[in-house]
């Protein structure tokens, strides 16, 4: 390998142009005679559209037109769907709402677009949408989902009676109740999964450029998956053919699963640049990502595990209420059912499991897969109750969690997954000897000699990334296969280009996927370009989310690796007349083992390209592509621990320090994958102690800007402890797991159980403001 | 941001008069951290800007002795850094390291501060608790006078903050409790004690602004140590309760932070 290769901490080569603010991203996009637009969007969470006048609009200066959902849904423009098929216990299919990307009768949340205004100046577009004429007919507003089911609520959609889109089970009901009915104890708790805002720091933006001459369309859009936008908007949403519609995804500020989604503003843009006949931009600003990016979490679950009387749990018993907003977003169905439930075993042997998730609409912004997607979630309920567990019984949380290890693998759980690989002792030792836990009862007194409440908190994850076997999720429901592409082009001079259907929107992939030619061929990774995000460039790809670009991506830019590696070495053999076999790949050069005969690796390339001396019937060239469908999720696992004081006369909470030893499998980057733990440990600690996300009576979103969403900032963190164990994952060429999400899924519960150690009162909800702790810190002094 | 006109005066005289031909549509620009977001936001919508930063007679921190002077067009970061204010009023320079970021510091105004007097605004409890006096281009008062209600001064339109001036305490301190979000102040206390009392000076809970914590004044001024609040609790009925606070968690923070503020007067 070459120093670059595998295992390499290189410096990440797309910094250069983020660092110095040379970057493009689609608000940066410039084509000629292009215009601005602005949206009109719905004061209200729930109201009928009485009657829509644009005619003060049209007259403003600089209007080039006001277009409504009429007209859309006149030029055929389809709903948007939900690609997640997911049925009822009764058999009963999902009831989805009818989501037009302009309302034209009824608006459901308060920022839902009804009409689009396109103008001169975006200052232009702006006052004229203000001066478009809506009467609303106000109806009655729900946004917690708990309320939205009772009787008598308001109802949203005619399609799902009673909010309820579907009432889902997973598991052996029978054989819970039966180890319920047998547990020596049975602990119970109620958990609030806190809805998250994304904030990527690159709000949404979208350019619509129609080209009659050719009858094509282009669409800049800032998408973690520009091939699977582009076939939903032609299968789904009739804006064009695939092979009329380009769509490009440049750079792309951060995502975090908002940008996975095909959203109203990027189909609009399109269909407006048609209409108007002028190339379309909007971008959004930072109140319309507020009330328009695809929310996170807001679940509320009950939980009960039951215990032998030697501490052994004998079965998990979960009723999940999931808020899915207004209308269900692209994944929506699937991140609180599949993506959840089945990681409710935790790194737990539990012989039976059980859980019930409904669905229901409310006057909310949709709500859909957010960094962790599900897992967090169901981390946050097995590890909270663990710890809830062990301090009821009275036993050390990290024994209680030996007792009940996973410890043979495969292990099949009772909910769907199988793990492959795992050592979960490893994680825990190196979490708690990094951790020195031992040392903590002296700390907690010398931090009581201060005044201040010391506590310390663990979790244990597991997770399920590398989405996702294409059959398998096919069985569940999924719309599309979740495999990923790759294709290798070697250029004559032995430069590189790999294309990917991956998109980097912040993980480095530039870097890291050079890496993988370094290591293969030797080569430098600045004779490597990774191209991806362009649906004329690359031809098909299912795009980043789920950890999945190094366990997915990689694996099939590792598959066309093998196929270059194969027909370079046949060459090789050829001109150096010696057998294919013996040929070995190094440095840079291509040689005969064990001889001193050899040909440059660029000799190798221009070979292939000359076509002078290739072997008999071999096609010139050097190119190869791969499709990668993965024959199982992949399973990071890991262990948090969280210590932290408490003021207790403020009820603020300091984090003193957090370790991270996570199991990724293989690491292809050290530092990139250091940088992902702490970027998702970030976001995980600002779900824990200061993401709140409130909804007035009338469904004002009151959190719609960073005076009231508090965001984690560098002093509110720690300097991380992160380490990495490694046993690999049997499922993919690589051995590689993925650490993308990692850092958001197992860090809220470490900091709760740390904080509720710390003041002795279990009861305390995220985020865990300085106020709520001080309630819940006077609630038992 | 709607459309508007853009105006820089060189002096006071030019800006005043400018601001009477525009009359109510215009607007005083200082550093714009609190206007130009609000007009971004469409919340506000000034037909003309009317940009004091290039008024010499706003400019500039004199110290005499013990007498403090800083022109209403000094930022943040100047007194933050000023080291006379520094060594004769250490608690002031400190307050102003406080507010925003680095970026917010460098650009927004005493003046811009003093005549927005937002409810979480820093410098408001000091001038309270200092007994400051209020120079504006027609007149002066005191603090105590020229804060009226949230978002309320005593300015008349087109009037112009010119200056605040206090002479500095013999001890002095602020301690901020941060709003998570925001990071204003929820809660920010000053203290000042001087040989005829003690003065304090609360921003961020109360309901109608900063404002004086008179038992806390009285108490201090017998015994100026902590424990001297031990036994006080301020009025629930006078705080703000929102999404981040109750009225009785800010009526707590009040007392937490006026015993940590006379704490680290007591270490200067
Ligand atoms: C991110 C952020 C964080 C902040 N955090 C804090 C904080 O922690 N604590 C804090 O106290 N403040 C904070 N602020 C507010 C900041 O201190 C502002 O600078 C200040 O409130 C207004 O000063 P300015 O010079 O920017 O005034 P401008 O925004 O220019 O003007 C504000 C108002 O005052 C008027 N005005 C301006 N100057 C004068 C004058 N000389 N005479 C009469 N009227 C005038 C203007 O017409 C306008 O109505 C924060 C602001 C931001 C953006």
């Amino acid at each position: 390998m070459g120093v670059e290769g595998i295992g390499a901490k290189v410096l990440r080569k797309e910094d250069r142009r983020f660092i110095t603010g040379r970057g493009r991203y689609v608000d940066d996009m410039s084509v000629p005679g292009m215009k601005y637009a602005a949206f009109v969007r719905s004061p209200h969470a729930h109201a009928k559209i009485a009657s829509l006048d644009t005619s003060a609009a049209e007259a403003m200066p600089g209007v080039i037109g006001v277009l409504n959902g009429r007209q859309l849904q006149g030029d055929g423009i389809g709903n948007l769907i939900c690609g997640w098929a997911v049925s009822s216990k009764d058999g009963t299919p999902m009831k989805m709402g009818a989501w037009p990307a302009l309302a034209s009768e009824t608006v459901r949340h308060v920022g839902q677009a009804v009409a689009i205004v396109v103008a001169d100046t975006q200052a232009q577009a702006r006052d004229a949408a203000e001066a478009v004429m809506v009467e609303y007919g106000e109806l009655p507003v729900v946004t917690r989902a708990v309320d939205a089911l009772k009787d008598g609520a308001p109802q949203l959609h005619p399609e799902a009676p009673g909010n309820l889109i579907f009432d889902w089970e997973i598991g052996d009901k029978a054989a819970t109740d039966a180890a319920f009915a047998e547990a020596a104890h049975v602990t119970k708790l109620h958990i609030h999964n806190n809805r998250l805002v994304p904030n990527p720091m690159e709000p949404r933006a979208a350019l619509g450029l129609y080209d009659p001459a050719e009858d094509h369309y282009t669409c800049w859009t800032t998408s973690q998956n520009p091939h699977v936008a582009r076939l939903v908007m032609s299968a789904f949403y009739n804006v064009a053919p695939e092979h009329k519609l380009r769509v490009i995804a440049p750079d792309v500020g951060g995502g975090f699963g908002s940008k996975i989604y095909i959203y109203p503003e990027e189909i609009v843009c399109l269909w407006a640049s048609k209409r108007t006949g002028v190339p379309v931009k909007w971008t959004s600003d930072r109140t319309e990502a507020f009330l328009t990016d695809a929310h996170g979490r807001d679940h509320e679950t009950e939980v009960e595990m039951a215990l032998d009387a030697d501490n052994k749990i004998l079965a998990l018993r979960v009723e999940t209420v999931a808020n899915l907003g207004a209308y269900m977003s692209l994944f929506s169905s699937a991140t609180p059912t599949y993506l959840y439930a089945t990681l409710l075993s935790g790194q737990y042997d539990i012989p039976a499991i059980h859980a019930n998730v409904k669905a229901v609409y409310t006057n909310t912004v949709p709500v859909d897969a957010y960094r962790g997607a599900g897992r967090p979630e169901a981390t946050y309920v097995v590890e909270r109750t663990m710890e809830t567990a062990a301090r009821e019984l009275g036993i050390s949380p990290a024994d209680f969690r030996r007792k009940n290890f996973i410890r043979s693998f495969p292990h099949q759980t009772p909910v769907i997954m199988a793990y492959d690989a795992g050592d979960f002792d490893a994680t825990l030792n190196a979490g708690m000897e990094a951790a020195d836990v031992a040392g903590f009862e002296a700390r907690r007194e010398e931090a009581k000699s201060r005044g201040k409440l010391r506590g310390l908190g663990m979790s244990c994850y597991i997770e399920a990334c590398g989405i996702a076997p294409s059959k398998a999720v096919g069985s569940l429901g999924a719309g599309v296969g979740l495999w990923e592409s790759a294709e290798v082009r070697v250029n004559p001079v032995g430069t590189i280009e790999i294309l990917t259907g991956s998109h980097s929107h912040g993980q480095g992939h530039e870097t890291t996927f050079a890496q993988l030619v370094a290591e293969r061929f030797g080569l430098p990774v600045d004779n490597v370009q990774v191209i991806h995000g362009d649906t004329d460039k690359v031809q098909f790809g299912m795009g980043t989310y789920g950890s999945r670009s190094g366990a997915v991506g990689m694996s099939a830019i590792h598959k066309a690796l093998d196929k270059v590696e194969a027909k370079a070495k046949k060459i090789a053999a050829h001109v150096l007349e010696a057998d294919e076999g013996d040929i070995v790949i190094e440095n840079g050069e291509v040689k005969v083992a064990g001889t001193d005969k050899k040909l440059g690796w660029h000799e190798v390339c221009l070979g292939a390209y000359t076509g002078h001396n290739l072997p008999d019937g071999m096609e010139p060239g050097l190119k190869e592509g791969a499709f990668y469908d993965p024959t199982n999720f992949t399973f990071p696992a890991g262990c948090y621990i969280c210590e932290v004081e408490v003021d207790p006369e403020t009820g603020t909470t300091d984090i003193i320090q957090f370790v991270a030893a996570d199991d990724f499998g293989r690491v292809i980057n050290p530092m990139i994958v250091e940088g992902q733990v702490h970027g998702g440990l970030a976001q995980g600690i600002g779900q824990a102690l200061l993401e709140g996300t409130h909804y007035d009576e009338s469904g004002q979103l009151t959190t719609a800007s960073y005076m009231d969403y508090a965001m984690p900032r560098a002093w509110d963190l720690p300097m991380f402890k992160v380490s990495t164990t490694e046993t690999l994952c049997p499922g993919n060429p690589l051995g590689m797991k993925g650490c993308g999400e990692a850092g958001a899924i197992g860090s809220p519960p470490a900091v709760i159980n740390a904080i509720t150690d710390a003041i002795g009162n279990n009861e305390l909800t995220m985020p865990a403001t300085p106020e709520k702790v001080w309630k819940a810190l006077n609630a038992v002094r | 941001m709607y459309e508007t006109s853009y105006h820089r005066p060189s002096s006071l005289a030019e800006a005043t008069q400018l601001a009477a031909e525009k009359g109510d549509e215009a607007k005083y620009l200082s550093g714009g951290m609190t206007l130009i977001p609000t007009m971004k936001q469409r919340l506000a919508a000034p037909e003309a800007l009317i940009d004091l930063r290039h008024v010499a007679e706003l400019k500039g921190i004199s110290v005499n002795g013990r007498l403090i002077r800083i022109g209403g067009g000094t930022t943040h970061a100047e007194v933050a850094t000023n080291d006379e204010i520094k060594s004769v009023c250490p608690g002031f320079a400190a307050l102003a390291g406080l507010i925003g970021d680095p970026a917010v510091r460098h650009m927004g105004t005493v003046g811009g501060s003093v005549a927005n007097f937002d409810p979480a605004a820093d410098y408001p409890a000091a001038l309270l608790a200092l007994g400051a006096t209020i120079h504006t281009d027609k007149r002066e008062m005191p603090a105590d006078e020229f804060f009226q209600g949230l978002f309320e001064t005593a300015l008349d339109e087109g009037e112009i903050v010119t200056a605040v001036s206090f002479e500095a305490p013999d001890q002095c301190a602020y301690e901020k409790f941060r709003n998570p979000a925001s990071r204003y102040a929820m809660c920010g206390v000053f203290v000042a004690r001087r040989a005829d009392g003690v003065k304090v000076g609360v921003t961020g809970s109360g309901s109608s602004g900063a404002f004086h914590w008179s038992d806390a004044e009285s108490a201090l001024s017998g015994n100026f140590s902590p424990e001297a609040v031990d036994g006080l609790s301020a009025s629930e009925d006078d705080m703000i309760a929102d999404i981040h606070g109750s009225s009785a968690y800010r009526a707590n923070l009040v007392k937490v932070v006026t015993k940590r503020a006379v704490k680290k007067a007591l270490a200067h």
